[in-house]
């Protein structure tokens, strides 16, 4: 709790100072890299209309691992996520190029389906947005979709386990059948990673999935983070340098829709080789 | 002056004055705008009073009528008939049948007025003088039809009596509810002085009594006999109209609105689309009547002044408005739910279907149920396809002739018989504004319980 505290002052001052204790808070970063890589982009712009939002964007993602990407407000690091799952397609006027691949298979195949491509890679957003759905719905509703249950006592363990695995079982079990939108904030944010969960992806997507909670409910969902990167790959954007450490083993950081430095995650905060980057995370630039 | 932005004690209280100063007139503002909300408001609502009370006062008196109350005997002295044919052994179907109308035909021949008059005279006053002529405009002239039919369903009636509740006529009805002034002389009033003197010591005795206007609603339009005009035909006309909106544009309505907003591609062609239904939805109700007209009726050859074409005249003219709605209530739905959707693997039919429609649904519903109320009130282009012609039945179908609820009220607006149609109007009104609360109460309804559930 005072560890907390004590965190959320250094956001509040907004002194990033990263320092080689809270890094190594963070679960042993050295093996990251050994990993077999997951996801493969070379090349990958995207235009906004006429204006360009991603300058070629070159990166490999490791499996079961958290690989964060940071940068400044506008730099591309959304635009950039949503460019895996494809969720680019749905907004008028974006226009990606590059490749993208999933264990070998383009992304933007034209003969591969997005809806399975999405049942692969799930997606949790910056804001929570449960369904106006019951809980056990709103869980319930991409496998059933996808047909991954036979029948009802399938899908209520699906149900249940994501719960489970999202840490929000013991909370709402005895309330399943109300609505989604009546948890708080940071319970709905779990609700949303148990959502995404139950589809079993292989990847998962975060987009600022703390930003809109406070310091206790955004620590309750970096250790399920954690806990999570044993049998998925995660990719998240955030701002907070902290979450940053605290959960990723890679770090990719953005700046005005460039790729400036990716690594492992201890070596970005330690020791960057890049002058942008090295502003960046002292808070000189942002 | 002191720095604008000065961090300094002085220039902090220099900034509060300013403040203050100017709250005086925010406040001002504020106030006045009030009042000029609250005062809109009012005049709004007067206006409303004003409209219902006048339409109150004026129909409330329409939903009861002059009626008669006789014993009327049927006299086998007046009613020279043979007994009713029964059928007899080894008679065939269609000879039997053959003898019946002749019977049914020569029923039909006798002077039932003098029925009626015999009825009338028994309870007239002995030292009353008043011609046969006279003495029958006092019932509607529907009487005789009342007691014939009374005959035919029953023929036993012959030579026993029945008493009958009879409407009195118009004439009599505007005399006995004082529309008349009893001070005109002999030449403009409407009806000769022995009728009144007649009617006003039936009123006294009971035998005319102010009986609650059922007719209304269950008799059809009549010229003939005006004190039975009633809104059956009207009513069922408009129903029928009501029923071939709702089942055509609500489906094509919503089906297109949810195909423009999530499916359509976005170019000049759906672009051109939008704005024409934009237009569309301005365009005067007459032109969609000569529209109906010309293609409906000159072109497809569908039946004059049937509900079906009405209803797919008010279909066309109701679709812009639902369209509208309904995609404004598609935009209103938050980009955070179908990102959701989507994000899940959700193809985009599943996405409209499962997620964007339910949250929308209670204001789709709500657009619908207005836009069909407001198709029920519309009259001009029900005029242009013959809607307006006087139909002196119930219609039993779509393609039978009809005509509507505002029409009708438009017909006897125009009535010249002024003074016994000024109320029937207004109670007509009456009628239809409730249809009308009734329409919007369900849509209420509806809607809160479908945004509880939700
Ligand atoms: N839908 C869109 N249409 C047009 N331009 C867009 C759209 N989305 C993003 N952009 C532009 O693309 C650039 C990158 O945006 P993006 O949302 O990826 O930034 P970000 O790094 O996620 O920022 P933040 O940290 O504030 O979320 C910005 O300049 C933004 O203005
Ligand atoms: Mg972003």
């Amino acid at each position: 709790m005072t560890n907390l505290e004590n965190a959320q002052m250094d956001m509040l001052a907004g002194k990033v100072k990263m320092t080689q204790q809270s890094v190594n808070t963070a679960m042993n970063p050295s093996d990251a890299l050994d990993r077999p890589i997951r996801l493969t982009a070379r090349d990958v712009t995207v235009h906004y209309g006429a204006k360009q939002a991603l300058h070629g964007i070159s990166i490999d993602i490791p499996d079961r691992a958290v690989t964060s990407f940071i940068g400044p407000s506008g730099c591309g690091k959304s635009t950039f996520l949503r460019c895996i799952n494809r969720m680019n397609d749905t907004i008028e006027g974006a226009k990606v190029g590059g490749t993208i691949k999933l264990d070998g298979e383009d992304v933007y195949d034209p003969n591969l389906d997005v809806v399975e491509l999405r049942a692969r890679i799930g997606m949790v957003f910056q804001k929570p947005n449960p369904f106006p759905k019951s809980i056990y719905e709103n869980v319930a509703y991409g496998p059933r979709i996808h047909g991954l249950a036979r029948n009802k006592a399938d899908l209520d363990e699906i149900v249940i386990s994501s719960l489970r695995k999202a840490g929000l079982f013991e909370e709402v079990k005895d309330r399943l059948g109300e609505a989604g939108t009546g948890l708080s904030g940071g319970q709905q944010q779990r609700l949303c990673i148990a959502r995404a969960i139950a589809v079993g992806p292989e990847v998962i997507l975060m987009d600022e999935p703390c930003s809109a909670l406070d310091p206790i409910a955004t620590a309750i969902i970096e250790e399920l983070i954690d806990e999570l990167r044993e049998n998925y790959t995660i990719v998240i954007v955030t701002h907070s340098m902290q979450q940053a450490a605290r959960v990723s083993q890679k770090t990719a950081f953005f700046h005005l829709g460039n790729l400036i430095e990716e690594g492992v995650t201890e070596d970005i905060f330690t020791n960057p080789v890049n002058k942008q980057t090295q502003d960046y995370i002292m808070g000189r630039i942002g | 002056m002191t720095d604008l932005l000065g961090t300094g004690r002085k220039a902090a209280n220099e900034r509060t004055q300013l403040v203050r100063a100017g709250l005086r007139r925010r406040h001002r503002n504020e106030q006045a705008f009030r009042i000029l909300g609250i005062v809109a408001i009012c005049c709004a609502l007067g206006f409303v009073a004003l409209l219902f009370t006048d339409v109150l006062r004026k129909g409330i008196p329409a939903f009861h009528q002059a009626t008669l109350h006789l014993d009327v005997t049927y006299d086998p002295t007046l009613l020279n008939v043979d007994p009713v044919p029964e059928r007899t052994a080894g008679q065939s179907d269609a000879d039997f049948n053959a003898a019946r109308l002749a019977w049914q035909r020569s029923v039909a021949m006798l002077n039932w007025n003098k029925v009626v008059e015999a009825a009338l005279r028994t309870v007239t006053p002995a030292g009353l003088e008043i011609d046969s002529r006279q003495l029958l405009t006092i019932p509607e002239t529907n009487a005789r039809h009342v007691i014939r039919e009374a005959f035919v369903a029953n023929p036993n009636l012959l030579g026993r009596t029945r008493s009958f509740d009879l409407l009195a006529s118009a004439n009599v009805d505007n005399w006995v509810k004082g529309n008349i002034d009893r001070e005109l002389g002999d030449a403009q009033q409407q009806m000769p002085a022995q009728a009144r003197a007649l009617v006003d010591g039936w009123v006294a005795d009971g035998t005319i009594t102010q009986d609650f206007a059922w007719g209304l609603f269950t008799n059809v339009d009549s010229r003939a006999a005006p004190a039975s005009a009633g809104l059956a035909g009207a009513f069922m006309g408009s129903l029928y109209m009501m029923l071939v909106v709702i089942v055509l544009a609500v489906p094509i309505g919503v089906a297109s609105a949810i195909y423009l907003e999530e499916f359509a591609p976005k170019s000049r062609l759906t672009d051109l689309i939008e704005v024409n239904i934009n237009n569309l939805a301005a365009v005067p109700s007459i032109v969609f009547g000569l529209l109906g007209a010309a293609v409906f009726i000159n072109f497809f050859h569908l039946p004059r002044s049937a509900p079906l074409v009405g209803g797919l005249v008010l279909t066309l003219m109701t679709l812009p408005t639902i369209i509208i709605a309904t995609r404004a209530a598609l935009q209103g739905v938050s980009p955070a739910l179908r990102q959701a959707a989507l994000g899940l693997g959700a193809s985009k039919t599943q996405m409209v279907f499962h997620h964007v429609l339910p949250v929308t649904f209670p204001s789709i519903l709500t657009a619908t149920i207005i836009g069909v109320a407001q198709a029920l009130g519309e009259t001009a282009p029900l005029l242009l396809i013959g809607m307006n012609a006087f139909v002196a039945s119930v219609p039993g179908s779509i393609v039978d002739q009809a005509t509507a609820l505002p029409v009708q009220i438009f017909l006897w607006q125009g009535n010249e018989n002024r003074n016994f149609f000024e109320a029937r109007t207004s109670a007509a009104i009456m009628v239809l504004l409730g249809l009308m609360i009734l329409l919007n109460a369900v849509a209420i309804f509806l809607r809160t319980r479908l945004e509880r559930r939700a």
